[in-house]
């Protein structure tokens, strides 16, 4: 079972390394087929792990010690159990058909080749994120991912930087450095935290922390669970470290659909799954993050209903589900966050790779208003669009139904009356910011003709690649029973008491109530044709939330300029004046002593002996002056 | 009563006349002198040192010395002999050839 | 006696090897160098050490001495010589002050007390045999080494003085010595 974990791993290595060869050559096709097939074998690997946890039990394997200092022993160890075998099939298969939809989506891009190298080296970094079984492993993992990500967001690096009126992300290698810098900053909370646990425990191994946990006194587990959730908070791009998500769809869409919706942002929700021994034992810190997430949820949902963008509005979606997940994970309810992570990754994966066929019928145009009856041309893309929205907006008998109703029944189970109501109007929100996208972009006047666009339906093997993923979202959601016994044997049981099962049918009718209502009321507004209402458009709220609140422009005026300031201050202040100045200074001593001392070499044989002479009498003085000393 | 202080000072001022003589003297062959001075000095201290310690180590290290002090003279001759086929001089002054 | 003869001795040394150093004329240097010499020899007998004196008389009046004698014949050295001394006075400080130190640092305390011998001599037998018994056991080694370099300095002496001094000694032309060489060699 070993070599299972194995090449579930280094597959994705090898076929990174092996596209990283071709990187700077024009576009090989086969580096695109060899990537996705090695992909396609780590999925199989992992799909087999699966089995063989679902069968038998965890699986461990240590690769090698890898650092070796004092009391300190970190090896390269991989531990796949139930929570590890659910992420690494999600990963692997919504990587695999990334992949395969990439060698489509990216046919004509000059950096083909380099792009599935690092593709390949995301999914890579992400397997190690997932299958670690300590933290400075997973923090590895971590920072993979992130560079990654900002590799891949940058991918069009070669972009100018435009106004934020023109592109509200600025540019491709803008977006790229603001989610790397994010994450940074989110990253030191996170060390921070995993010092503190080598400190307290000596270990960094989960099972060791874990079993170490009850005796650690409770302001440092409060202190751990803080700075690790801080980690959390910038890679899942929940406030006030959301910015980045957004921005980071200056990608190309495969990259946004994999990385920053089904995998890599959901990395901070499988932390806090992971760390719930921890997280269990500290009911304060985890109340916070469900109420953080619930914020999140409607925060991100509220900007979602006015942006244009098609991309911009999956994303604020996904910052929508990933607080749902955190909400989930807050309350307690764990296997419902990995359960509902993992329905999103498949809907939300399938939604992007839709929007992806969407911009190359429109050449890369993302305003939806200029959008509008594409379904005449588009057809598959529209129902897979569809069945993706379905899923989102959590309609019966679809993946997200089952996901996201176990949630709403979580919070309504603890009491939490507020969170509930909230991610109860979020549903109806989500409901009517996907579809208002849908019908914008595919029912309604034909807009796009005016602009003079011709789309076209995508590649055949593009759509086929796509339909697990339809499946998935579909089918998932009927295996929430056998889910739950499977992730159960390791994550805690979460019990609904008997007044929730009483209210169980009322909660679903309620849910679905408000989400079909969303349906009704975007189709009664976008599906014939679009409305514009301008007076709308130019009031306040309309205003703010069209410019995310201002905060990305507030970050700037509040954090960016002041810094660039004092950088300005520091350089031109201290490190010309002060450190060049040192160094300028050390060299000039140098030479002006040897300049001096140049005359010492006079040639003559006699004058160095008398410089002998002086040197050996200093060393007798100071021979003398030593052995006075003792 | 003459003790090893006395030989030992006896050697530090011939010593001190030999290193006079290095600095001083711009004749090739005034210096091989005063090297021969400065190691005889050094002869003296081992001789007088071996002698009231009783220990013939000192006397080892004396014929080494003068063994040294043999080669040195054989070999610095014969250089200084190809030296003044070249230049025609011993003078120190006319040779220059280290200079920077 | 012996009182007198270590000043007697040691005065004379002294000025013996002053007038070496000073003294304008080579020839008087280097007689001086001869007679101190000799003189040193004879501070070893009062130390006991025969065999030493013996040999300083040997090595440095009889071969070293005589190998300067001859050298002086090449160089042409009878006249006095003329030497420009830029510093006089630093010369005669730095050597003045190193004796001092010097002095100093012998007649302290810490280092002529402090001293114990590592290998004490053979009781019973002079200085002689004990010379020998220590060097053919301990100095085995560095005996040997000494003879080889000895052999060694020999070679090269007789080399770096004999090669270039027959071609330009000898007055015959380039061809011959070639032959000559040739012959030799065979």
């Amino acid at each position: 079972m070993e070599t299972l974990v194995y090449i579930a791993l280094f597959a994705p290595l090898v076929g990174s390394l092996f596209a990283a060869l071709f990187g700077m050559r024009p576009k090989t096709l086969w580096t695109g087929v060899v990537t996705s097939l090695l992909l396609f074998v780590s999925f199989l690997a992992s799909a087999m792990l699966l089995k063989h946890v679902y069968t038998v039990g965890a699986v461990h394997a240590e690769l090698m010690d890898w650092i070796v200092a004092g009391d300190m022993r970190v090896p390269f160890g991989f531990t796949v159990d139930e929570v590890t075998a659910v992420m690494m099939t999600v990963v692997t298969l919504v990587s695999t058909v990334v992949h395969i939809y990439s060698n489509g989506y990216m046919e004509h891009d000059k950096g083909f080749n380099r792009f599935f190298s690092y593709l390949s080296a995301f999914v890579f970094s992400m397997l190690v994120l997932v299958m670690s079984d300590n933290f400075l492993g997973l923090f590895i993992g971590w920072e993979g991912v992130g560079v990654c990500s900002w590799l891949l967001i940058g991918f069009w690096y070669h972009k100018p930087d435009v106004g934020r009126d023109v592109n509200p992300s600025i540019s491709p290698s803008w977006a790229a450095n603001e989610a790397f810098i994010m994450n940074r900053i989110a990253d030191l909370g996170m060390l921070i935290g995993i010092f503190l646990i080598y400190w307290n425990v000596g270990s960094l191994n989960y099972q060791e922390f874990f079993a170490a946990v009850p005796q650690l006194s409770h302001g440092m587990l409060v202190l751990i669970g803080i700075m690790l959730f801080i980690g959390a908070m910038g890679k899942s791009a929940q406030f006030p470290l959301h910015t980045w998500l957004a921005d980071a769809m200056e990608g190309p869409t495969p990259v946004s659909a994999l990385i920053h919706a089904a995998t890599m942002v959901t990395a901070g929700v499988y932390l806090v799954i992971r760390a719930h021994p921890l997280y269990s034992e500290i009911p304060e810190v985890s109340y916070f993050i469900a109420v953080l997430g619930t914020f999140v949820a409607i925060f991100a949902a509220s900007m979602a209903l006015v942006n244009r963008d098609l991309k911009r509005i999956i994303a604020y979606s996904t910052l929508s589900q990933l607080g749902y997940m955190f909400a989930a994970a807050g309350l307690g309810a764990y296997w419902v966050a990995l359960f509902h992570l993992a329905a999103h990754a498949f809907f939300k994966a399938l939604l992007f790779l839709g929007a992806g066929n969407v911009m190359h019928a429109m050449n890369d145009e993302l305003d939806i208003f200029k959008m509008g009856g594409l379904k005449k041309v588009m057809r598959w893309t529209y129902t897979y669009m569809g069945v993706a929205s379905l899923a989102l907006a959590g309609i019966w008998p679809f993946a997200g139904f089952y996901s996201k109703d176990t949630i709403l029944e979580a919070a309504f189970n603890e009491q939490s009356y507020g969170i509930w109501f909230v991610l109860w109007l979020t549903a109806g929100l989500t409901a009517f910011y996907s579809f208002r996208l849908v019908f914008l972009t595919f029912l309604s006047d034909e807009r796009y003709k005016q602009y003079g666009f011709h789309p076209h339906e995508v590649q055949k093997y593009v759509l086929w690649a796509m339909f697990p993923l339809g499946l998935l979202a579909v089918i998932f959601g009927w295996w929430k029973e056998e889910f739950m016994a499977f992730v159960t044997r390791l994550l805690p049981a979460y019990e609904m008491s008997e007044h929730t099962e009483h209210m169980v049918w009322i909660l679903i009718i309620v849910t679905m109530a408000i989400a079909i209502g969303g349906i009704v009321v975007a189709y009664i507004m976008y599906a014939k044709r679009l409305r514009r209402n301008e007076r709308i458009e130019q009031s306040l709220p309309y205003r703010i939330l069209s410019n995310q609140y201002y905060i990305p422009i507030f970050y700037e005026k509040a954090f960016a300029k002041p810094y660039a300031e004092l950088s300005d201050i520091a350089w031109k202040e201290i490190d010309q004046q002060v450190v060049d100045a040192t160094v300028d200074g050390i060299a000039r001593v140098i030479e002006e002593t040897g300049d001096g001392t140049r005359r010492m070499q006079t040639g003559n044989l006699s004058d160095y002996l008398k410089w002998m002479a002086a040197g050996a009498l200093i060393l007798a003085v100071l021979a003398i002056i030593v052995a006075m000393n003792h | 009563m003459i003790g090893l202080s006395h030989y030992l000072i006896l050697s530090a001022i011939l010593f001190s006349i030999g290193l006079v003589g290095v600095i001083r003297r711009r004749n090739l062959l005034m210096l091989f002198f005063a090297t021969e001075i400065m190691l005889n000095a050094a002869n003296i201290a081992f001789a007088a040192l071996s002698s009231y310690m009783h220990d013939l180590s000192g006397q080892m290290f004396a014929f080494f010395i003068i063994a040294v002090a043999a080669s040195e003279v054989a070999v610095g001759l014969g250089l200084l002999i190809l030296l003044y086929k070249k230049y025609g001089s011993l003078d120190l002054d006319d040779y220059t050839m280290l200079r920077g | 006696m012996e009182t007198f003869a270590f000043y007697f001795f040691a005065v004379l040394i002294t000025a013996l090897f002053l007038v070496t150093v000073l003294s304008q004329n080579i020839l008087y240097a280097m007689t001086s160098l001869a007679a101190g010499m000799v003189l040193i020899s004879g501070l070893f007998f009062l130390l006991g050490a025969d065999f030493l004196g013996v040999v300083q008389l040997i090595v440095y009046v009889g071969a070293v001495m005589a190998l300067y004698a001859f050298a002086m014949m090449f160089f042409d050295a009878t006249g006095s010589i003329k030497e420009r001394h830029s510093h006089p006075a630093l010369v005669f400080l730095l050597g003045g002050l190193s004796a001092v130190l010097m002095v100093v640092i012998f007649a302290a305390p810490q280092i002529g007390q402090h001293v114990e011998a590592l290998y004490p001599a053979a009781a019973g037998a002079n200085n002689p045999q004990a010379v020998g018994l220590v060097l053919f056991t301990k100095y085995l080694v560095p005996f040997e080494v000494a003879a080889v370099m000895l052999l060694v300095a020999m070679i090269a002496g007789i080399i770096l003085a004999g090669k270039k001094m027959e071609r330009s000694l000898s007055k015959i032309n380039d061809s011959e010595l070639e032959q000559n060489g040739g012959k030799d060699e065979q």
